[in-house]
């Protein structure tokens, strides 16, 4: 009995979410009375995990540079098999839309995609999510063993490793599922700053009327606070920005500490894509906008006098 | 080749999304119901699929009876031969695994090789429902999916991933692809279509008519509530530099963002 974190890892490193997750599982699992495993996949350094709470460590070597479903699910099987954990706990990334309900299905088990929070209520797990593209919040809670909860990047602060290290057993895995193969891996068009884990995101609207106008107005700004770039759907569809930049319903979602929308009106489908965002920054000349009714600070003027001027403040900063 | 698509019935982007008083769900009673968005990607590719390789399409869908008018009008009127629609109260409470498992079922008694469905649905949006389906039938499953192309018994498809990263595989059938925004342009019905899909073969099952076991959900849903709500914006006025320079100020020392 423990909560299994699967602690992402690429390139031998471990992702932010590893120690978001290993953080909130601590939590957790004082307020269960059990203990925090981890689940690693390929040459990350497992042991250093126990500086994050992992008291004991699965890892199934093999090599996962390239992304493959079917060996993801057979090795996090494998290594479910041996933790025979009672809640997992993954980040809700491609991993964890593409890979972990297939794991779920294997174990015969429900999933709470995607939570937005996680909390003990009466002896579990229950995590909280949107649905109707974030137009209501709901619990949702698991009885089938073991409970799985993908979380949305940047949900809980990551812990400092306090430089403990933890026992990890070698779990042996075998490839069993249909393979899909990797032809190429196309690099992002643009920043390459992950926008839906990054802490910092500067969105554009359809007010900037151009790509150009994008790339010499939002850009600088994304480049001054080392934000990834987002642009809303009215944007991509104008070619303003690639359409893997766009935040919304049928774009990304994003988290974090700061939202900054200029020129973005703030419809609904927007909105379904930052609206958990800690602080949002609205920059628009039209005061009715409903942007404003989300925002944390406002500024009501045109976007192309705020924005440069709001860049060389940012750059002024030490 | 067999092509399936599975399609779920759910309130339109527009809809109003009334929170029951005792938040025990959502009540959208009298909205616009339609295919969702991603799903309608799915019926797209499912009919373009056959128009390049031949075959026919079942459409597939767990939801209330009363969705046969709209699976007609939003996949048989579009080009989809017959729709199998799983009715019932334990099929349409079934959660996402509960439906995956019916749906598998359904899939497994049509013969088909190559299923597409939407990324999420636009109501609960869990994602889990595809790459399930494709577990459930020991099937390759790509999601995601921005392109589309079968070569015999082959595909290529390019997946959108995280940072913007894309990725063109392949693999082969049979296999579910669940379809992102952008893979194609869904098409509209013609009035013609829509007469013609009144007399498509559409079977009316209910869960009973597969032996598939406890498809009761396991995952419960409490507690609804609309979004948080935010404290009120504060607007800070002033030209564009000294604006700019305070909204800096305030999110270093007040919001401690920078």
């Amino acid at each position: 009995m423990s909560i299994l974190v699967f602690a992402d890892s690429a390139n031998g490193a471990f992702k932010p979410t590893a120690a978001e997750l290993l953080g909130k599982a601590t939590a957790l699992a004082a307020a269960l009375g059990t203990t925090v495993t981890a689940a690693v996949l390929g040459d990350a350094p497992a042991a250093s995990l126990g500086g994050l709470g992992a008291a004991k460590v699965f890892q199934a070597a093999g090599d996962f540079s390239n992304y493959d479903n079917g060996a993801i699910v057979d090795a996090l099987a494998a290594i479910v098999a041996a933790a025979n954990p009672t809640v997992i706990l993954a980040p809700a990334s491609y991993i964890g839309r593409d890979a972990l309900p297939r794991l779920a299905a294997r174990l015969d088990t429900a999933m709470g995609s995607d939570c937005s929070d996680l909390k003990v209520e009466g002896g579990v797990v229950v995590g909280r999510r949107s649905e109707f593209a974030g137009r209501a919040y709901a619990d949702v809670s698991i009885s089938s063993t073991p409970a799985v909860f993908t979380v949305r990047p940047n949900t809980f602060p990551k812990p400092e490793n306090n430089g403990g290290s933890a026992e990890v057993v070698a779990v042996d895995w075998s490839a069993s599922t249909p393979t899909v193969s990797v032809v190429e891996t196309l690099a992002p068009e643009a920043t390459g700053i992950d926008l839906s884990s990054a802490g910092k995101v500067v969105a554009g609207g359809r007010s900037l009327k151009s790509k150009e106008n994008f790339d010499s107005v939002i850009r600088p700004l994304g480049a001054a606070l080392q934000a990834g770039v987002g642009a809303s759907r009215a944007a991509t569809d104008a070619g303003y920005a690639p359409h893997n930049e766009q935040v919304g319903q049928t774009g990304q979602t994003v988290n974090p500490q700061l939202y900054i929308a200029a020129g973005i009106s703030g419809a609904i489908q927007h909105l379904a894509g930052m609206r958990t965002s800690k602080v949002i920054v609205a920059i628009n000349k039209d005061p009715d906008a409903p942007i404003f009714q989300h925002a944390t600070y406002g500024i009501v003027a045109d976007l192309f006098d705020v924005v440069p001027e709001l860049t060389k403040a940012v750059e002024a900063l030490d | 080749m067999k092509i399936g698509v599975c399609a779920k019935i759910s309130p339109h982007a527009d809809a109003r999304i009334k929170i029951k008083s005792d938040g025990s769900g959502v009540d959208t009673a009298g909205e616009k119901l339609v295919v969702g968005d991603y799903d309608e990607y799915a019926v797209e590719e499912a009919i373009r699929t056959k128009e390049a390789v031949g075959g026919d399409v079942t459409a597939f869908s767990v939801g209330p009876a009363s969705d046969e008018k709209l699976i007609r009008s939003g996949a048989l009127a579009l080009g989809c031969d017959s729709a199998v629609l799983i009715s019932g109260d334990d099929a349409e409470g079934a959660g996402a695994l509960g439906t995956a498992k019916l749906l598998a079922a359904a899939i497994k008694e049509a013969g088909c090789e190559v299923v597409f469905t939407g990324k999420a649905s636009t109501d609960g949006g869990s994602s889990q429902m595809g790459a399930m389906l494709a577990e459930l039938l020991g099937w390759a499953h790509v999601s995601q999916v921005t392109e589309f192309a079968l070569d015999g018994g082959n595909f290529k498809a390019t997946r959108n991933m995280d940072a913007g990263v894309r990725q063109i595989v392949s693999g082969s059938l049979p296999a579910v692809i669940t379809c992102e925004d952008g893979l194609n342009e869904p098409r509209y019905p013609k009035l013609p279509d829509i007469m013609k899909a009144k007399r498509k073969p559409l079977a009316k099952k209910s869960a009973g008519d597969y032996g598939v076991g406890a498809i009761a959900p396991t995952s419960n849903q409490s507690n609804y509530a609309p979004p948080p709500p935010r404290p009120p914006s504060r607007i800070i006025e002033g030209d564009a530099a000294s604006a700019a320079s305070e909204l800096v100020r305030l999110l270093r020392e007040e919001a401690k963002v920078l």
